[in-house]
């Protein structure tokens, strides 16, 4: 049969036909990255044309009197994505550390799909938790403590109403835990054995290990894994919306509501009428692609060098 | 060992476990809540009614249509593009083109979905000739298909390097021809990339940035693909901003209905394949 296989030339078309299929469809993945970048920056044009970059240095959103300028929301999504970052990392890395080194393969392999499976739960359900159960009970009484002790300091400035920029940091906290503690993990269990053994041998206790060997080595997978908590949290859309608490101003506090951009679409999106005010609202879509893109391309640069580094050095 | 050195271990390690305990404690308690409250909203008129902002008789019938019918379309239009792209990535792109193609799917994964709707929204929505422009359920599929796609190319060419090259080298040694070579592969990857295919889709199934901009919402059952159309998700968001307890209540309901399935075929396919999971 095989014999005969190589002696019919006509099945060579269906070869050349499956292999130009799976290409073609591999093209349309590049194809789909420049239309991002090419639909979306064409109907941003009218607002670009429009406002210029006075876009995203002014701060007033106003469409009765056609002003767009989405400042606000820039610092907003930032601010509440490195809050995130602030407070979900080292538990993110407390998280990677036990699951790599400290807990015995019992429990390892129940826990650590149970962390991943944070991340399958999807984000209107975060949100609505959130709403209804995380601010009111946890984080209100939190933040009530704090701005009666410490409500001096401009941070914590604000009516502390728990539908604020520190909400929607921690929601966001939550829901990066997941991708910034497995990628971290995967790191730290690619150290090699021999430089575990090589400090335990110097006499480290566990901890001094983890810190010399393992915090070492794991570095850039772990720095690609917050810059990937960082991509996924500067366009998380309805969480955010739902306790952020829409407002147009940012202040330099914790406790006053803010905007992000992607909430500012979630919002607005139904009331616009003006084809300046729509396309305006397809540039915030823009600024977050670039923002994206910017953080995702930052995330893999860093891993592929990791990767590669871990090949070598295996 | 001082004293001092014991204790700084112990400090790392009691460390180590209070921070899985607050990455633990929000899947609880958001487990607990939904479980509680949204088995307390349902009842067969829950199952019966269409989305209603008004009354007392709302419920998730057109959601539940609406759910189903968009990621229908999506996956019709991700899963054959995903996989094919996928198999070019594993099997036929040369290192250099293979890499690129992935290497965008990653960063197509990490576009965030409201991005998605910005696009489906000014390129359908807003561009499509007169019967078809609006806010339908074609575009919600159209743009739940295009977040689907780089998440199945990348578990389809995951599953497939699984595959021993063996196989490859033996069909290769018996002049068996590519193409055919390539489906046996997919034969022996096909529990991976199942796998891949019902947590990609689990995952846009919960997806609602994205159609807030495209299918909108609709009190109606479907009335077409050129219509607005509801879903669970976009059911949860109008109800929990409703501020009417009757609708949080229905919202608790819709959580439940959509979190045990979600969860569930995220557990059901990890225990099955015993899957480590690369995140989709």
């Amino acid at each position: 049969m095989a014999v005969g296989s190589l002696k019919r030339r006509g099945r060579s078309i269906v070869d050349a036909g499956f292999r130009d299929l799976s290409f073609a469809f591999a093209a349309f993945i590049v194809f789909l990255i420049l239309l991002y970048i090419i639909e979306i920056g064409y109907h941003s044009l009218p607002s670009i044309r429009a406002y210029g970059l006075s876009y995203v240095i002014g701060s007033e959103w106003n469409p009765p009197r056609e002003i767009f300028e989405v400042l606000p929301e820039i610092l907003g999504t930032l601010a509440s994505s490195i809050i995130a970052l602030v407070i979900g990392v080292p538990i993110s890395l407390g998280v990677a550390v036990f699951l790599a080194e400290i807990s015995p393969r019992g429990p390892r392999v129940v826990i650590g799909p149970v962390v991943e499976l944070l991340a399958a739960v999807p984000s209107i359900v975060f949100g609505f938790w959130a709403l209804l159960v995380l601010v009111p009970q946890v984080i209100r009484p939190v933040e009530h403590a704090l701005s009666a002790s410490l409500g001096f300091i401009p941070l914590f400035h604000g009516a502390a109403s728990g539908y604020d920029l520190f909400s929607a940091g921690v929601i966001l906290a939550i829901m990066i835990i997941p991708y910034v503690a497995a990628v971290s993990r995967d790191a730290m269990q690619a150290v090699p054995r021999s430089q575990l053994e090589a400090a335990y041998a110097l006499g480290g206790t566990k901890s001094e290990v983890i810190q010399m060997s393992v915090f070492g080595y794991a570095r850039s997978g772990i720095i690609a894994g917050i810059f990937l908590g960082f991509g996924r949290a500067i366009g998380e859309t309805m969480a955010v919306t739902l306790v952020i608490g829409n407002s147009l101003e940012f202040k330099a506090s914790l406790f006053a509501p803010a905007q992000t951009l992607a909430s500012l679409i979630a919002n607005d999106y139904s009331e616009t009428i003006g084809v300046v005010q729509v396309s305006a609202i397809i540039e915030a879509g823009l600024v977050l692609l670039a923002l994206s893109l910017l953080s995702n391309l930052g995330a893999r640069l860093i891993l592929r060098r990791f990767v590669k580094r871990g090949a070598q050095l295996l | 060992m001082n004293a001092r050195r014991k204790l700084v271990d112990r400090f790392w390690i009691a460390f180590t476990l209070v921070a899985l305990v607050l990455a633990l404690a929000p899947l609880a308690s958001i487990i607990y809540y939904v479980t509680v409250k949204g088995l307390a909203a349902l009842n067969i008129s829950f199952f019966t009614h269409n989305f209603s902002q008004v009354g007392t008789e709302g419920g998730i019938a057109n959601a539940l249509q609406g759910t189903f019918l968009v990621v229908l379309l999506a996956s019709a239009i991700g899963v054959p593009t995903g996989v094919l792209s996928g198999v070019y990535v594993a099997e036929y792109g040369s290192k250099r083109y293979g890499e690129i193609v992935r290497f965008l799917a990653d960063v197509l994964v990490g576009i965030p979905s409201i991005v998605t709707g910005i696009l489906i929204y000014s390129t359908l929505v807003l561009s499509l000739p007169a019967p078809f422009r609006g806010y339908t359920a074609f575009a919600g599929g159209v743009a739940l298909g295009f977040m689907e796609i780089p998440i199945v190319s990348n578990t389809t060419s995951e599953a497939l390097r699984t595959v021993p090259n063996s196989l490859r080298e033996a069909s290769a040694a018996l002049g068996v021809r590519k193409w055919r070579a390539t489906l046996v592969i997919m034969a022996n990857a096909l529990s991976g990339v199942t796998t891949g295919i019902l947590l990609a889709t689990a995952r846009i199934a919960g997806e609602t940035a994205p159609l807030l901009l495209t299918a909108l919402g609709s009190t109606r059952g479907f009335q077409g693909w050129f219509q607005a159309m509801e879903t669970m998700t976009l059911f949860i968001f109008q109800n929990a901003t409703s501020g009417t307890p009757f609708l949080v209540e229905q919202a608790w309901g819709a959580s439940f209905i959509l979190l045990i399935t979600v969860l569930g075929i995220n557990i059901i396919v990890r225990i099955v394949t015993r899957r480590r999971t690369t995140f989709v």
